[in-house]
């Protein structure tokens, strides 16, 4: 156990980039993520590294671009806007094959949106951004020290599968300060990179590229990296399971909402009732083996072998995660949701009472603040708690169940 | 014993390059193997390829290369240059590239003083794409996007980059050159070596225009080519240095004298 420093997000992801041998940082002022250029700038010539403050979003990812295939560790950092901008050469390190940390400190949207915290670029990240059929590995932190362990982890990934990693917080985690021990993150040194272009010095050129003009040879690429995708999928998962062994009610958030979720299940648990909580850390791949383990029951047995009735998801957007989580749930439970946007949090006594209902009271549930609806189980018993007080839903088609709606 | 005294450049591969006939790609490729190989430099060089019809340059160089995406090749080329500052990086763009998605890049780099070097291939034309208006395409030329020729009133006037990087404190070296005839073809070698020289001795920015041709796109046979880019691009894009440290050097040392004169 090392030292505890007090720091601040932003601050802390940049200092455990320079930890994990991060030694190209380019990036450009946007709220609020601006203290880790700031960090950077202070801090990367001193480590031996270069900071630029690149001319725009788009010429900083195309600066990493350039430094990952001269084989260095290298960084940018940005808020929702101006990721938008970086997806472009997201595409291309992932087509390229190329290493590197992309640090998403999401803000609310779309367009300008705002600059209060929001998880509106979940799809984003974890669907592919850009143009092409490519994943980005995707964390999603909750806490400042978890910030800091996940950063060292993704130059990690990144370097061991050659492909870009973003590490996808929001306004709150970068702002906030809390404290951290850097002891604590693993750093695994850089492997060998004979792939890099640092001057074709008694071998063959190195050549840095994604373009594939001849059809069966850009597929074979793509195979390739589909293969590559898989083994990520097979190795890289994390996730943190609470209370899962007899869990009736299973909150799911990552990031600042899963702060909330967890204090609420921690309260439940101390009133005797039965919560627990699936986090996921990496947001892609997809923690889905967790959920299998306690939905491998039809909804009808749910309470007899498996305990688990249903599932509450809390996000700061209308529902994104939601959709991984319905992939992995496929129909078997039903999934209540609460979600806030626009730069506002989800109130913590909110949360508490929406899983106290469901834990206690299903038919009850459905809060009076933000977006809340429900995706039913697909069996009509697990429908017959279809949410009744909805100030807001889906229609029922829309989301692919035979029930729910507005109350 | 005999003497080579004329050969394939080491730094350009041994492939048969795709580009048209009549185009002056292949002999701007030549010019800078060559001044790669006289600077010896070719095994700590990275070059990097554009969008465009040199967008497979990267096959060409024997040299390690990086693919860069349209207009971004100057930031991709700061990329390696801070991490690898004892390499010589150079970016190989054209019009649409250089001079239209990416003039934030190359002013910027330029604007930074990035110690790599940019050839800027001009053919006022895209040529890849079919023949589409550049940023430097002339008044009253005609494109597949400027059917009866290039109107002002339209689409506006071409660009003048080197003019416009001449501007910049961070440009060490500007010039413009012509691959015309034999003797600009041999201008065009010293100026691109003297931009490789500025870099290797960290001088600064450099960057070398060399007009080009495009007869597929412009409609005209190799021969006339030539002689509408000697009768129509030189009056417009006049050649010759619109920056060169070592000449600004030589003006201080002058100027510093006569100020010791005064005292």
């Amino acid at each position: 156990m090392g030292e505890l420093i007090l720091m601040k997000g932003n601050e802390a992801v940049a200092e455990a980039a320079i930890m994990a041998g991060c030694r190209f940082f380019a990036g450009y002022p946007i709220t609020p993520q601006n203290e880790i250029p700031e960090y950077m700038a202070k801090r990367m010539f001193a480590a031996g590294g270069t900071f630029v403050q690149a001319e725009s979003e788009i010429a900083a990812i195309n600066m990493v671009y350039g430094a990952a295939g001269a084989g260095a560790r290298a960084m940018t950092s940005s808020s929702s806007p101006g990721i938008s901008l970086k997806q472009e050469g997201i595409s291309y390190l992932a087509g390229s094959e190329l290493p590197a940390v992309i640090c998403n400190m999401q803000r609310a949207g779309p367009g300008l949106g705002g600059i209060q915290s929001a998880q509106g670029d979940y799809f984003q990240a974890t669907k592919g951004g850009g143009h092409g059929d490519y994943r980005m590995v995707t964390f999603g932190p909750s806490t400042v020290q978890e910030l800091v362990e996940v950063c060292v982890d993704a130059f990690d990934i990144a370097d061991r599968y050659r492909n870009p990693v973003m590490i996808l917080g929001d306004a709150v985690l970068g702002q906030m300060m809390e404290p951290v021990d850097l002891d604590q993150a693993k750093v695994k040194p850089a492997p060998a990179k004979p792939w890099a272009t640092t001057g074709a010095k008694g071998r063959k050129p190195n050549i840095i590229n994604s373009l594939y003009l001849q059809p069966e040879v850009c597929e074979k690429m793509d195979y390739h990296l589909q293969e590559k995708y898989r083994e990520i999928e097979k190795n890289e998962v994390r996730v943190e399971e609470v209370y899962l062994d007899d869990a009736e009610v299973v909150g799911v958030a990552y990031g600042t909402p899963a702060r909330l979720v967890r204090a609420a299940v921690e309260k439940l648990r101390d009133a005797g009732l039965k919560a627990g909580m699936i986090r996921p850390i990496t947001l892609w791949p997809f923690p889905s083996a967790s959920f299998e383990k306690v939905v491998a029951g039809t909804a009808a047995e749910a309470g007899t072998g498996n305990r688990v009735k249903s599932f509450f998801v809390v996000e700061m957007s209308s529902g994104q995660l939601l959709e991984d989580v319905r992939l992995a749930v496929a129909g078997r439970r039903p999934i209540y949701f609460h979600g806030r946007m626009g730069g506002m949090l989800p109130e913590p006594e909110v949360v508490l009472a929406e899983m106290r209902r469901l834990l206690t009271d299903p038919a009850a549930v459905g809060g009076e603040y933000g977006l809340n609806y429900v995706v039913p189980a697909l069996k009509p018993e697990a429908v017959a708690v279809a949410v009744a007080g909805a100030v807001h839903a889906r229609g029922a088609g829309d989301m692919g169940g035979t029930g729910g709606g507005a109350r | 014993m005999s003497t080579r005294i004329f050969g394939r450049p080491e730094s350009l591969a041994t492939i048969n390059f795709h580009y048209c006939p009549g185009c002056t790609h292949g002999i701007i490729h030549r010019l800078v193997a060559e001044a790669i190989d006289e600077f010896g430099v070719r095994e700590k060089t990275v070059g990097i390829a554009p969008v465009g019809c040199a967008v497979l340059a990267y096959n060409y160089f024997n040299l390690d290369m990086q693919e860069a995406s349209h207009g971004r090749a100057p930031a991709v080329a700061t990329g390696i240059k801070r991490v690898m500052p004892d390499s010589v990086v150079f970016a190989y763009q054209g019009d649409g590239d250089l001079a239209s998605i990416g003039t934030a890049e190359i002013v910027h780099a330029a604007g930074r003083g990035e110690k790599i070097t940019v050839i800027f291939v001009n053919n006022a034309i895209y040529g890849m794409t079919g023949g589409q208006m550049a940023p430097t395409t002339l008044i009253g030329q005609e494109t597949t996007t400027t059917p009866g020729g290039r109107d002002p009133a339209k689409s506006g006037f071409p660009i003048p980059i080197s003019e416009m990087l001449g501007k910049l404190p961070g440009a060490a070296y500007i010039s413009r050159v012509s691959v015309s005839s034999p003797t600009h073809v041999a201008r065009a070698k010293a100026a691109i070596k003297k931009a490789f020289q500025t870099q290797i001795e960290g001088r600064g920015f450099s960057m070398v225009e060399v007009l080009s041709t495009c007869p597929t796109n412009w409609g005209m046979t190799p021969r006339q080519a030539i002689e509408w880019l000697e009768k129509n691009m030189i009056p417009a894009f006049p050649l010759g240095e619109l920056r060169n440290w070592e000449k600004e050097q030589g003006q201080e040392k002058a100027q510093g004298s006569q100020v010791e004169v005064k005292h």
